[in-house]
């Protein structure tokens, strides 16, 4: 029971990973809280639902399409609704708080299109459920599947971030905003395209996501909270530890569930979150600032 | 001459339910409601610019307090019990997170809601058993609508006051620049977490009077998180920096929400997202500052000419 236990945690934990590290890219490149992402994922669920049940498109191949399609909605939600956000306000803290405000509504608005069309029921849908032997633990195949595309993601970023110029560029974005145009970098450009990245890379964790669990219009704002949970953990635009803390809350989560209740997982990430702010405010990787 | 304008119209609204018929009182009641949500959210948000985003947390706390504990202690009792559970949820959040930078205030806010409606439903399936409870308090409408009225006043004194004191100058210091706060002297986190605790206890109190309203209560009616959505865009409309900003933000959009919720049920969501973004937009200090800003406008042009 243990080692399934913990097999599950990894699996959702790998999910957790993959799905904040695209917000530690919104929030750390492009300065955007985004309150609307978990919604973005679950859109991106009902999106490889529909590919599913409707069309009979694997959502694997689903993802050659979704994955796009969250890029460009997200290029065009920073382009028309945060990026006047941004040039109307100098300092961090007003951008802050103006785009807190603005995906809280946005939020409200996709969140409503989802119920329009699907209603408030969950959703599910039959895709690899096949039972996996794993060192004498039984497994579905779907579920391991996630766990192999989050961890894929996570290398494919973390080469993408470090090992190309492009990656640098970012990162000196996320560094320094104030003194990227010195060295040539285009900050407007690179923040738009750093929160289309995270968006495509919402998508990705909003399909893998609907490869295993059942999922509600309204369970965005729970992705969102847990992707924030991971990111503060990790460190803000820390790749690295927005993974192990993502594996960290889903084995949390799963052993909650599995030995005291399944009504508290929520209780337990909010446990951690205290404990991370009273003690690491910084994060578990992240550098003192202060 | 303005405390006694003030006292005439509180005593002019008392009269209210003998005169109107029962669906105005109706609104009446949910304008009061709402207004008290929008000056209490003000009261902290909006001289610090923490957003807080878990009015509804408390809210519902609030009205279920009441649904638990109403047929075992009397009624005042029962207001006080709701008042100090909020404080000390207030207190807990509030230790936790206001040392630190307002996102991560933010953040735990968001998400808050979500929590207390988990646990108070753990509560009630693993411990008492009983999801969902009725609520029978020999009130009218009228009665609401008059203790309703009690606790929008006494906010709005509240919110007077704090205007005037010296910790209502601290917390506007705080939000604009809080390195300068604390070299003045000001104890940043005293001061934030005593108006949140007030806040969060006015937005316990309307929950817990609003209670008898709905009758029947369960986790997911009280916890509704449109509310919380509601009760900022409302501040923002009316303005979050001036006394009666919140509440007049509160009239129009308490009626529209009732118009589209009525006529549009599936899509009032939407509507009012576009209609806070457009907010936000357009109106980043309220509608009364705006309507400042033309009038000193007006009145330079006047001058000059």
């Amino acid at each position: 029971m243990l080692s399934s236990a913990i097999l599950t945690g990894l699996v959702l934990g790998g999910t957790y990973a993959l799905v904040a590290m695209g917000l530690t890219l919104q929030y750390g490149v492009a300065r955007i809280m985004n309150l609307a992402y978990g919604d973005i994922v679950i859109a991106a669920s009902f999106a490889a639902f529909v590919l599913f049940s409707a069309l009979g498109i694997n959502p694997l191949l689903g993802m050659l399409l979704i994955l796009p399609l969250g890029f460009a909605l997200n290029w065009l939600i920073y382009a028309i609704l945060l990026q006047p956000l941004a040039r109307r306000s100098r300092d961090r803290g007003r951008l802050e708080g103006d785009s807190i405000l603005a995906t809280f509504g946005l939020l409200f608005v996709i969140q409503g299109v989802a119920l329009v069309i699907f209603g408030s029921g969950f959703q599910s849908y039959n895709f690899l459920a096949v039972p996996v032997n794993i060192l004498g633990t039984i497994v579905a195949a779907n579920r391991l599947l996630a766990l192999v595309l989050a961890v894929a993601f996570a290398i494919g970023l973390f080469v993408l971030l470090t090992r190309t110029r492009f990656g640098t560029v970012i990162r000196a974005v996320a560094a320094n905003p104030a003194s990227a145009p010195l060295v040539g970098v285009n900050v407007d450009s690179v923040a738009r395209f750093a929160f289309a990245l995270g968006g495509a890379l919402a998508a990705a964790g909003g399909v893998v996501i609907s490869m295993y669990l059942t999922f509600s219009a309204t369970m965005g704002v729970v992705f969102t909270m847990k992707a924030l949970i991971v990111v503060i953990m990790g460190g803000v635009g820390n790749l690295m530890g927005a993974l192990a803390a993502g594996l960290i809350l889903g084995l949390v989560e799963t052993l909650v569930s599995t030995y005291i209740d399944p009504g508290l997982t929520l209780a337990a990430t909010y446990l951690i979150f205290l404990a991370v702010l009273v003690v690491r405010p910084q994060g578990l990787f992240g550098k003192a600032t202060s | 001459m303005k405390l006694a304008a003030a006292l005439i119209a509180l005593l002019a609204l008392a009269f209210v339910p003998s005169l109107v018929g029962p669906y105005p009182l109706g609104l009446m009641i949910g304008i009061l409601g709402y207004g008290i949500l929008a000056t209490a959210w003000a009261l902290f948000s909006g001289p610090t610019r923490y957003i807080s985003l878990a009015t509804v947390a408390f809210f519902g706390l609030g009205a279920y307090t009441v649904a638990v504990l109403s047929e075992t202690l009397p009624y005042p009792l029962v207001l006080l019990a709701a008042a100090a559970i909020g404080l000390v949820v207030a207190l807990l959040v509030g230790l936790a997170t206001l040392r630190l930078a307002g996102i991560y205030f933010v953040i735990f806010t968001f998400g808050l809601t979500e929590l207390v409606r988990q646990l108070v439903t753990y509560y009630e399936v693993n411990v008492t058993r009983t999801l969902g409870r009725y609520v029978f308090l020999p009130f009218g409408p009228e009665h609401i609508y008059w203790q309703l009225l009690a606790l929008l006043a006494a906010t709005l004194a509240i919110a007077f006051w704090v205007r005037q004191s010296k910790i209502g100058l601290a917390l506007r210091v705080i939000g604009d620049d809080p390195v300068v706060a604390s070299h003045l002297g000001i104890r940043i986190t005293r001061a934030k977490l005593t108006l949140f605790s007030i806040s969060a206890v006015i937005m316990t109190l309307a929950g817990a009077i609003q209670a008898p309203r709905w009758t029947y209560i369960e986790p997911s009616i009280v916890f509704n998180p449109t509310t919380s959505f509601l009760v900022v865009i409302m501040a923002l409309l009316g303005g979050p920096n001036r006394l009666f900003g919140p509440l007049l933000g509160a009239i129009p959009l308490f009626l529209l929400f009732e118009w589209l919720s009525a006529n549009f049920p599936n899509h009032y969501s939407i509507i009012l997202g576009l209609l806070f973004i457009a907010i936000v937009f357009v109106l980043p200090n309220g509608v009364l500052a705006a309507v400042d800003s033309v009038r000193a406008r007006l009145t330079r042009k006047e001058a000059s000419a």
